[in-house]
């Protein structure tokens, strides 16, 4: 299939339609709003809904009932916007509802700014919302991965029966990039009838419900949904390393900042330094196994985010205090420079050696 | 081959679509090509910008720094953001029907083209835009004349095709201000 | 021997968990009793909000969703959307409504939502032990208003009828009440003209039910049957605030 040409947040919300999700459910903010904008307009032409909703929390909880009726359905936003909707996330995995809610970043904290910023990192990894839960988070670094990782999201979301959070900044949700829908893995997805669409008087009434009143019962299903998050590590972590061989100092990024990094990395190898990146996909499950693949040479760790150091606390868990973890961030909109980071490289080997 | 291009005006100059015209055609050409815009309050009538990478490996960064291979300005407050953005070499075209200073940089080939007086020449203002894109496919033959105007065709869409001829129009008078 | 009365299909075998002279069980069954006179509990789909009625989802006989409090409109929107041929209720008490869910409630009623709402008013946060509800009465003592409500501190009720009925997308909006057998009757009238509606596929309907919590209005069952009636109707008046337009 020939390649076209569009921006991040309609081939994020193409995607989602091609995976067979028809049922939108949003509320407007900047950086996120052409992908609502899109389903607005493409989802009635092909018997789907889109709604806007009165705010985000409302908007989330309409896809806690779509999604309650066994179907896909999705929600997105931006930062402060996603803050608002972990009542209903929670809610969601708590009542093990399947959806996927797409998160385009923003700088915070509060109303914060509209350029780009991985200050979410913590809020999507550890879980905004209340109670013992975790859900899959995706980073997509480029678009045509984000239109991959979304169409992946919703078979995962539904494989599991947990919510799936793609998180992009700004710059993946605006940018323009050539993209292609390729055909995904589908996933042996369980036809158990749990979805609530009237029991037609044949069958029990199916309950959607995340209320569960007696301790026993409910740590007992807390051990339930442990599993699951046990087997999501297990099986679905995902990770890119890029020129790791011989590397001095490896480099952690995620996003488009692991662009940016990719960037400074060649930039070091033709000034004979070597540097190494290491990638991670999925933000949780956090690639933990990446780090024991680092070469026994390396002297240091250097994370790079768009924040002021948020997923370093991930990197330093992974690393098991093996090796010094040092931190470059640019935060509010500010994006680092791949000087900076080649600067930064040449910092830490010159205080290493 | 990596061009790196920083495309700059105010709102209404066609800044935007200028991009998204040239990355189109990369991406026709097979090659790699990434297109950042500038987003938010400023869009809404101000200053507009985007970057635009083509590439014949993959574009890691889709943003441009101090690493530009060319910037095109299509008013003042354009030319004096980004001058500094442009590598020593680069190509630097300024719109000199708005902009009546000349670039502080003397370690770049800079060009004075004025596209809006060229534009109004053929009869439409608002191809000023493509002027400057025409001068700028002249020096740099990052993708072909002919594909550009392939992608004009398929862009425009059938109500707008009568446009084509006026946009070729505009890509060859701009080419002839810097031969 | 003949059957002379017998329990409705449109309820469970679960035995409610509701304090004695709570009217939360005559209501619940006159909700039952409707979907089954109208054929639809095959196609229902129940919201239960988060309040006294928490627990409804294992009451009503019928597919059933609990939702966050307060966004049970939202979460009734998300089903109908996706199922328009189904029939979605909320069933929601006057802390999750007339409070929390303020939002949800107005803008459900805004889009014209093919839902029907069953509000029940007791004038207190029950649940949580007895609080101040957007639907306390002036004067009326509450754990978090220990000397009475004052209209100077805490504003007075709210009338969700009255503000719903203000909107275009709420073509059906009624207040009932259950302290009687009189009004008991009505009440299953409105209920099932509120699902009707929905049937007919009008837009939103609503049935404000006044409803008694001895409990926590710390009197008898009887008392409070008879509180209701002397201080609650005065100030909310029941009757139809809204009708479909073409029954005007």
């Amino acid at each position: 299939m020939a390649k076209i040409l569009m921006k991040g947040n309609e081939a994020i919300a193409a995607a989602a339609i091609k995976a067979g999700c028809i049922y939108f459910f949003g509320y407007p903010i900047t950086p996120q709003n052409e992908l609502p904008e899109f389903m607005a307009r493409e989802l009635p032409r092909i018997g789907g809904v889109f709604v806007q909703a009165e705010s985000e929390v409302a908007a989330i909880n309409m896809v806690y009932g779509a999604a309650g009726t066994g179907k896909r359905a999705m929600t997105s936003s931006s930062s402060p916007g996603i803050a608002l909707k972990q009542e209903g996330i929670s809610y969601i995995a708590g009542a093990e509802l399947p959806c996927v809610i797409v998160n385009i970043s923003r700088g915070g904290p509060g109303l914060g700014g509209i350029q780009p910023s991985q200050a979410d990192y913590f809020m999507s990894t550890r879980g905004g919302g209340n109670g013992d839960y975790r859900h899959l988070v995706y980073a997509p670094a480029s678009l045509q991965e984000a239109v991959d990782l979304t169409m992946e999201a919703f078979e995962v979301a539904d494989y599991y029966r947990n919510p799936v959070m793609v998180v992009g900044d700004g710059m993946i949700g605006q940018m323009m990039e050539p993209i292609e829908f390729k055909e995904i893995r589908k996933r042996d997805v369980s036809s158990e009838d749990w979805g609530t669409t009237g029991t037609k008087s044949v069958r029990k009434p199916n309950v959607i419900n995340s209320l569960v009143l007696d301790p026993a019962e409910l740590e007992r299903h807390n051990i339930k949904l442990d599993q699951k998050y046990k087997e999501m590590e297990a099986n679905e972590v995902r990770y890119e390393m890029y020129k790791m061989e011989d590397a001095e100092v490896v480099l952690v990024a995620y996003g488009t900042t692991a662009r940016i990094v990719k960037n400074a990395v060649d930039v070091l190898e033709k000034e004979g330094i070597k540097a190494g990146l290491i990638r991670p996909i999925t933000l949780w499950p956090f690639p933990n196994k990446a780090f024991n693949e680092i070469p026994q040479g390396t002297k240091a760790l250097l994370t790079v985010e768009m924040s002021m150091g948020q997923m370093i606390d991930d990197v330093k868990i992974a690393n098991e205090g093996k090796l010094p973890v040092h931190f470059y961030g640019r935060a509010g909109g500010m994006i680092p420079t791949p000087e900076a980071v080649v600067e930064k490289v040449k910092t830490i080997l010159g205080g290493e050696r | 081959m990596t061009e790196k291009i920083i495309m700059a005006g105010f709102g209404g100059q066609g800044v935007m679509a200028m991009g998204q015209l040239l990355t189109y055609t990369g991406m026709v050409e097979e090659k790699n090509v990434s297109w950042l815009p500038s987003y938010g309050p400023e869009m809404r009538g101000g200053t507009a910008n985007c970057a635009v990478i083509i590439s014949e490996s993959l574009v890691d960064s889709p943003i441009i720094t101090e690493d530009a291979t060319a910037a095109i300005v299509m008013n003042l407050p354009s030319l004096v953001k980004f001058e500094g953005n442009v590598i020593v070499g680069g190509n630097l075209l300024i719109n000199s029907s708005l902009i009546s200073l000349k670039t502080a940089r003397d370690d770049v080939n800079a060009y004075y083209i004025p596209a809006n007086k060229i534009a109004n020449e053929i009869g439409n203002s608002k191809v000023a835009n493509i002027v400057m894109l025409g001068a700028y496919l002249e020096l740099t033959k990052v993708v072909l004349v002919d594909t550009i105007v392939e992608a004009m065709k398929k862009v425009f869409g059938p109500a707008k095709q009568h446009l084509v001829p006026l946009n070729q129009k505009a890509l060859e008078l701009g080419a002839v201000q810097v031969k | 021997m003949a059957v002379v009365f017998k329990k409705t299909e449109g309820l469970t075998d679960k035995q409610f968990h509701y304090c004695p002279g709570c009217t939360h069980g005559i209501i619940h069954r006159l909700v039952g009793e409707v979907l089954e006179e109208l054929g639809v509990l095959g196609e229902a789909i129940g919201v239960a909000p988060v309040g006294c009625s928490v627990l409804a989802y294992e009451y009503f006989n019928c597919d059933m969703q609990e939702a966050a409090h307060g966004r049970a409109p939202a979460v009734a929107t998300g089903i109908k959307r996706v199922l328009p041929e189904n029939i979605v209720f909320t069933y929601q008490g006057d802390g999750d409504l007339a409070s929390i869910g303020t939002a949800e409630i107005v803008h459900a009623a805004h889009r014209g939502e093919k839902i029907t709402t069953i509000f029940v008013n007791n004038a207190i946060y029950g649940m949580t032990g007895g609080q101040m509800a957007p639907t306390t009465l002036v004067g009326q003592k509450a754990t978090t208003a220990p000397y009475g409500r004052d209209a100077a501190m805490s504003g007075r009720p709210l009338k969700m009828s009255e503000m719903l009925a203000t909107i275009d997308g709420a073509v059906f909006v009624e207040r009932v009440s259950v302290h009687n057998v009189a009004s008991i009757r009505k009440a299953k009238k409105a209920i099932k003209r509120a699902f009707e509606v929905q049937l007919e596929g009008k837009g939103f309907g609503i049935v404000e039910v006044l409803s008694t919590c001895p409990t926590n209005w710390g009197i008898t069952s009887v008392e409070s049957l008879k509180w209701l009636d002397e201080n609650m109707i005065p100030y909310y008046p029941l009757g139809n605030f809204r009708v479909p337009e073409e029954e005007i």
